[in-house]
C-alpha cells in the first residue's frame, strides 16, 4: 500500500483561559495520501490555520498541542524537538501562509529571501542557490524572473507575492505543502493561475493540504475534502461524493448558501446564527444552535465520527435527515 | 427610469511613479449610477476599481474630469460646502485590518459614525444601535467590549461593515465588502445590503472580483481593464452574452462549486497585467488578447453600443 504523506489523528490544540481554556482544534483526524490535494474548508475561526500551525510545529504559547498524533511519512512530528522541527520546516514540510506580506521580509529583495531559504537547508554555493531560485520563480510562472528577484515585496502585486511564497515553499521539494488560503486575497484570474500551479505540483508528486473557505475553489481543486466547524471536522469525504451527497447539516448549509447565488432576486440561503465565540461552545453538538435538526440527543452529547461509506466520515446524530 | 444619483464624466486619475513617470490608474471613465440601483465594478487586481470608487465619493481627487451628485457638481466644492454630501456617501473598505483602529473597542468603532453625525440621543441609544448593527452583521453581542485583534479576519470585516452602514448613507461604495467572508456570512451581508437598499432607497457601487456575487447583487455591471471600462450593461446581458474578450476570460475563471465540471486550465488568461505606468498603445488589452489585430495595436477602441450594451473592442466576440 502507498504510504500516506500526512496522518493526523485525534489532534487537539488547547489554549488556557480564565474560564478553563478552549480548543481551537478538537479531536481532528485526517489523512493526506501521496500525490493528493486535500481541502480543509470551513467558516472563519473554525480552526483551519491552527490545524496547519500544529502540523508545522508553530503553535504559539500559551497554546499547546494537548493530544493526538501527527505523522509525516510515518515520522512522529510531536516527538521531535525544536531543532529537529526547524530543520524539517522548509525541507520536507513547507507552508504558504495566509498573508504573504507578514511572512516576507520587507527590506530584503525577494530573490535573496528564497536564496537564504535554500542555503539554510542545502549545502550549496550561493551561485547554485541563486540558480535554483530563478528556476523556482520560473516554475511558478513568474515572468522576468531575473528582474523580479531583485524586487522588494511591496513592489510586487499580491499574485506575484503569493507566487514568491509558493516558490520559496517549493525550493526544497517538500513532501507536504500546506497552502493556507493562498488565493483568498487574489482576483479570479490570478486565483485560476495559482490553482493551475497547485495541480501541476500535485501532478509532480507533491501532496498538498489546501485551506480555503471558498467551496468553488475546493470543488475545482481538491481530491478529498474536510469540512471543519468549531475546531472539529464535521464531515469529510471524496470531493465529488461530498458535493453530491452531503449529509451533515453544516455541509448542506454551506453548499446551499453557495448555490443560492445562482438564483437571482431571491433571498440568499444562509446558516442561521453565527460561529460561536471561542471558549463558549454550546453543550453537545457544537453546530446545534444553528442546526434545523437539533434535538435533545444533540444537546446532550457531541456526536462521534462515523464512517457512513468508505472514506465518507460524518459527525452528526441525524446525518442525511431532512428537517421537517 | 429612476433619476441619476451620481454621474462621472471623463474621470482620470494618475499617480506619480517616480522619475517623472505616471501610474495611469483610471483613464477617461464616464459612468452613471441611478438612484436605488446597484452598479457593479469588476476586473482584475490593480485595474483601478478602488481608485475610481474613491474618486466618486471624493475620498480622492481626480486628475481630470467631473462628478455630479444629484445634478450638483461636487468636484470643486470646499470641505465645508461638501460636508452635507459627505454623510450621503459612505464606504465599506476592502481591508478589515487596515480600516479598524486596534486601540478601539468594537463598541467605539461602530459608535463613531453615530456620534459624528449625532444619530443617537444618548449613550444608551448608541449601545442599543451598536448591538443592533452587530447582530445584523453576524457579530455576537458578547463581543461588544472586545478589540479587533481578538477577532479572526472574517469577524473583523463584519465590524467594518457594521460601522459603514451605521450612518445610513444614500450611496455606499462597497469595495470588496464580502471577499474576506465565508459564504454563509457573505450571504447574510448581501441579504442585508439588499434589504437596506429596498427599505431606504440606497444606491450601491459594488466593487468585487467575485462574479457570482456580482451577478446576484447587481442590476448593471461595468467591467474594467487597466484603468478603462471595456464592457458595461445590464448584468444579465453581460453575463449571458459577454462580447468583450476580456469579459469572457473573467467569467471563465470563476471557480464553480461543482466538482463534476472542472476547469482544465485551457481557457485561462495567461500572463500578467501590463504595467499601468506604461499601458499598451491601442487597445489596452491587446497584449493578452487572442483576437488582437494590427488595428487593436494601433487604435484605442471607444465604448460603442453593441448588442444592447457598451463594448470597447474592435472585434467583439
Ligand atoms: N493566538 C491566539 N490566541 C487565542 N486564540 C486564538 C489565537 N489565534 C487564533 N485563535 C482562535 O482560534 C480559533 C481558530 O483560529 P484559526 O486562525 O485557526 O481559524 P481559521 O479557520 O484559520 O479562520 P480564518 O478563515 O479566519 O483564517 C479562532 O476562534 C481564533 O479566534
Ligand atoms: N496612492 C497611490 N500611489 C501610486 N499608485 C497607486 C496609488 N493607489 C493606487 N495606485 C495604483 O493604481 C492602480 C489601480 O489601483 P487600484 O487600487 O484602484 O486597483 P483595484 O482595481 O482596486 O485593485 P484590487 O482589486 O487589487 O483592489 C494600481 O496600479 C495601483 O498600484
Ligand atoms: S448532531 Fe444534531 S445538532 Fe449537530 S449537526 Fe447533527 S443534527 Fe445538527
Ligand atoms: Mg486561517
Ligand atoms: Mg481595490
Amino acid at each position: 500500500m502507498e504510504q500516506n504523506t500526512l496522518e493526523i489523528s485525534h489532534l487537539t490544540v488547547s489554549f488556557p483561559t480564565d474560564r478553563g481554556g478552549f480548543r481551537p482544534v478538537n479531536d481532528v483526524s485526517l489523512t493526506v495520501r501521496k500525490g493528493q490535494i486535500v481541502g480543509l474548508v470551513g467558516e472563519s475561526g473554525c480552526g483551519k490555520s491552527m490545524t496547519a500551525r500544529a502540523v508545522m510545529g508553530l503553535i504559539r504559547s500559551p497554546g499547546k498541542v494537548t493530544g493526538g498524533q501527527i505523522l509525516l511519512e510515518g515520522k512522529d512530528l510531536l516527538a521531535l524537538n525544536g531543532k529537529e522541527m526547524r530543520s524539517l520546516r522548509g525541507n520536507e514540510l513547507a507552508m504558504v501562509f495566509q498573508d504573504p506580506m507578514t511572512s516576507l521580509n520587507p527590506v530584503v529583495p525577494v530573490g535573496k529571501q528564497v536564496e537564504e531559504a535554500i542555503l539554510l537547508h542545502r549545502r550549496v554555493s550561493r551561485e547554485e542557490a541563486r540558480k535554483r531560485t530563478l528556476e523556482a520563480f520560473r516554475n511558478v510562472g513568474i515572468s522576468e524572473a531575473e528582474k523580479r528577484s531583485r524586487s522588494y515585496p511591496h513592489e510586487l502585486s499580491g499574485g506575484l507575492r503569493q507566487r514568491v511564497m509558493i516558490a520559496m515553499a517549493m525550493v526544497c521539494c517538500p513532501r507536504l505543502l500546506i497552502a493556507d488560503e493562498p488565493t483568498t486575497a487574489l482576483d479570479v484570474i490570478m486565483e485560476a493561475q495559482i490553482l493551475q500551479l497547485m495541480r501541476q505540483m500535485r501532478d509532480r508528486g507533491t501532496s498538498i493540504l489546501f485551506i480555503s473557505h471558498n467551496l468553488g475553489v475546493i470543488a475545482q481543486l481538491c481530491d478529498y475534502t474536510c469540512v471543519m466547524y468549531a475546531g472539529r471536522i464535521a464531515e469529510q469525504g471524496d470531493t465529488r461524493e461530498l458535493f453530491e451527497r452531503p449529509v451533515h447539516p453544516y455541509t448542506r448549509g454551506l453548499l446551499g448558501a453557495v448555490s443560492s447565488l445562482d438564483r437571482k432576486g431571491e433571498e440568499l440561503e444562509t446558516i442561521r446564527g453565527s460561529v460561536p465565540a471561542p471558549g463558549s461552545l454550546p453543550a453537545g453538538c457544537p453546530f446545534g444552535p444553528r442546526c434545523g435538526l437539533c434535538d435533545e440527543t444533540c444537546r446532550g452529547a457531541c456526536p462521534e465520527p462515523r464512517e457512513i461509506s468508505p472514506g465518507h466520515i460524518v459527525r452528526c446524530f441525524h446525518a442525511g435527515e431532512v428537517p421537517v | 427610469m429612476s433619476e441619476i444619483l451620481l454621474e462621472a464624466r471623463h474621470l482620470t486619475r494618475e499617480f506619480p511613479a517616480g522619475k517623472g513617470r505616471m501610474v495611469h490608474a483610471v483613464t477617461d471613465v464616464s459612468l452613471q449610477i441611478r438612484e436605488g440601483e446597484t452598479l457593479a465594478l469588476v476586473g482584475e487586481s490593480g485595474c483601478g476599481k478602488s481608485t475610481l470608487g474613491r474618486m466618486l465619493i471624493r475620498l480622492l481627487e481626480p486628475t481630470e474630469g467631473e462628478i455630479l451628485f444629484r445634478g450638483t457638481e461636487i468636484t470643486g466644492l470646499s470641505a465645508r460646502e461638501f460636508r452635507p454630501f459627505r454623510r450621503q456617501m459612505q464606504m465599506i473598505f476592502q481591508d478589515p485590518y487596515a480600516s479598524l483602529d486596534p486601540r478601539m473597542s468594537v463598541r467605539s468603532i461602530i459608535a463613531e459614525p453615530l456620534k459624528t453625525w449625532n444619530l443617537c440621543r444618548d449613550r444608551e441609544a448608541v449601545t442599543e444601535r451598536v448591538l443592533e448593527l452587530m447582530e445584523a452583521t453576524g457579530v455576537s453581542g458578547e463581543m461588544l467590549h472586545r478589540y479587533p485583534h481578538q477577532f479572526s479576519g472574517g469577524q473583523r470585516q463584519r465590524i467594518g461593515i457594521a460601522r459603514a452602514i451605521a450612518a445610513e448613507p444614500s450611496l455606499i461604495v462597497c469595495d470588496e465588502p464580502v471577499s474576506a467572508l465565508d459564504v454563509s456570512v457573505q450571504n447574510q451581508i448581501l441579504n442585508l445590503l439588499k434589504k437596506l437598499q429596498k427599505t431606504r432607497n440606497l444606491t450601491y457601487l459594488f466593487i468585487s472580483h467575485d462574479l457570482s456575487v456580482v451577478r446576484h447583487i447587481s442590476d448593471r455591471t461595468a467591467v474594467m481593464f487597466l484603468g478603462k471600462i471595456c464592457e458595461t450593461g445590464d448584468t444579465e446581458t453581460v453575463y449571458t452574452r459577454p462580447r468583450h474578450p476580456y469579459t469572457r476570460f473573467l467569467l471563465n475563471a470563476v471557480p464553480r462549486p461543482d466538482p463534476r465540471r472542472r476547469e482544465t486550465g485551457g481557457e485561462l488568461l495567461a500572463g500578467e497585467l501590463p504595467s499601468p505606468v506604461n499601458p499598451p498603445p491601442g487597445c489596452r488589452f491587446h497584449t493578452r488578447c487572442p483576437f488582437a489585430t494590427e488595428e487593436c495595436r494601433r487604435t484605442d477602441p471607444p465604448l460603442r453600443e453593441t448588442d444592447g450594451r457598451l463594448v470597447a473592442c474592435h472585434h467583439p466576440v
